[in-house]
């Protein structure tokens, strides 16, 4: 019997991707640049999260098109984004045949109380969290990989590492506890009960965790990674710098060799100037894209 | 008897996965970051990721020769997946190859996209009768075969299990079952070698 969109199946690709870098696409010809430098897979969306945060009003889906192009250039894994709660999106993007759906805080929320039931798709999904709490109630929903949030398009890794570390030491915080605590620990943070009693056992999150939003250096790319992420998302980081190719290649052996400064300090000569970055002091609370996810 | 010393390549991908199946067969596990590391070990794993990913860094960081040297020397090979494309002689539809150790020809992603991924029981003779769960990522088949190389499992009239002397490979990944079987037919290949 051949059974598809088993949880082993979900969680399997992302095991695969481990490691590696995801990029931020908008198009088939940076699609290939990606793929040129060494990407593990793309995420194709209509602007690159630095333009989104710019431009305010509403952002969606990305344009079936674009996302059927990019598709047709590469032979790496392509993802793309839905807003949260669109389900009608992701059921689009799984009749398109992309290989994982990112359900992103990135777009404008479709709803504000519900995310996608998740295991209604053949497709797997990967979520955003802050927090460890955010994370399993994603799990529980069905996500088959999760990604720290960090603050998306400000080139500012200040977030992505508040969030890493947030979860490591919720979970560490469990593995410390007493069988008969982990209802009240469900309870506090807000997730299902038998995915705190998993993480209690195992000491890890159920599912690979990549690290996202702000990253855009080869070193903060290491810096994730030694923080304990199983791979990194860089999103407006090669785009929106003045030497995309040269910074997608040194991000991704900066990633392998994450435990290497010799090879951190090599990788990061003469590559251009990096994005623009933003002081997350400086933007308004109510601007934070990490807040959107319930 | 002194434990066999098995490297996984260790650029991207299921690295771990491989290492804790090589423990749970009570053997050792070593994860491969650079080319000197290779002349430290009994047998290699070039695990499942994306081909494309695995084999640049491999170029670049010079694995390439040593890799085909140790290989020649009778080291022992186990790809999965990816690890299959790697050390594959010819990809279908002219896609460029990396090492080319092993005389079959690949189609990569020939299963389909992530939709199509699926699990299936195969029948594989050489690791006994009880069904393997063969779980497919992506996966690609091999095409067609040498003279030197021995089909050990198909699907559908796909080859997606084969060996060719120290070379093992699998279209599908083991590591991520509970199932050690294969991996202990590549320890019993290691310790014949």
């Amino acid at each position: 019997m051949v059974k598809k969109g088993t949880s082993r199946i979900k969680k399997g690709l992302a095991e695969m991707l481990k490691g590696g870098v995801i990029m931020d696409v908008t198009n088939a010809e940076q699609a290939k640049i990606a793929e040129v430098a060494g990407a593990v897979a793309v995420m194709a969306l209509e602007r690159v999260p630095a333009d989104i945060r710019a431009a305010g009003g509403v952002a969606r889906m990305a344009d079936p098109l674009v996302i059927e192009e990019i598709m047709n250039t590469v032979t790496i894994p392509v993802m793309a984004k839905v807003r949260i709660g669109h389900f009608v999106e992701a059921q689009v993007l799984e009749t398109l045949g992309v290989d994982y759906i990112d359900e992103s805080e990135v777009l404008t929320p479709a709803d504000e109380a519900n995310h996608i039931n998740k295991f209604n798709f053949t497709v797997p999904f990967i979520c955003g969290a802050t927090n460890l709490g955010e994370a399993l109630r994603r799990i529980g929903e069905g996500a088959a990989m999760m990604r720290t949030k960090g603050e998306a398009g400000t080139g500012n890794v200040v977030e992505a590492v508040r969030h890493m570390r947030t979860i490591i030491a919720e979970i560490s915080w469990l593995k410390g506890l007493r069988e008969d605590e982990l209802m009240a620990a469900a309870k506090k943070l807000q997730a299902p009960y038998e995915l705190i009693c998993e993480v209690a056992q195992t000491g890890k999150l159920p599912v690979v965790n990549f690290s996202a939003g702000g990253i855009a250096t080869p070193a903060d790319a290491s810096l994730m990674m030694q923080l304990g992420a199983d791979g990194v998302f860089v999103g407006s980081g090669i785009f929106k710098s003045k030497n995309p190719e040269a910074r997608a290649k040194a991000t991704v052996e900066a990633t392998t060799h994450f435990n290497d400064p010799q090879v951190i300090a090599k990788v990061s000569k003469g590559i251009g100037e990096a994005m623009e970055g933003l002081d997350i002091g400086e933007i308004e609370k109510n601007k934070l894209i990490q807040y959107r996810g319930w | 008897m002194v434990k066999k010393n098995i490297g996984v390549l260790s650029l991207q991908g299921a690295v771990r996965e491989h290492i804790h199946m090589i423990e749970s067969c009570g053997t050792r596990g070593t994860p491969i970051k650079r080319p000197d590391e290779l002349f430290c070990i009994d047998a290699l794993i070039i695990p499942g990721g994306e081909s494309t990913t695995i084999g640049k860094l491999m170029l670049k960081y010079g694995f390439m020769d040593t890799i085909r040297q140790l290989c020649e020397e009778g080291m022992p090979v186990y790809g999965t997946c990816a690890g299959l494309i790697l050390l594959a002689k010819k990809i279908k539809d002219g896609d460029r190859t990396w090492l080319g150790l092993m005389d079959v020809e690949v189609r990569r992603n020939a299963f389909g996209r992530q939709r199509e991924s699926f699990e299936t029981n195969l029948d594989i003779p050489d690791i006994g009768k009880d069904p393997f769960a063969g779980v497919f990522i992506r996966a690609p088949w091999v095409e067609s075969i040498g003279k030197d190389v021995r089909v050990m499992s198909k699907f559908e009239d796909k080859i997606v299990m084969a060996c060719q002397g120290r070379i093992l490979v699998t279209a599908f990944h083991p590591e991520l079952t509970g199932d050690n079987r294969i991996h202990n037919y590549f320890i019993e290949m290691i310790k014949k070698s």
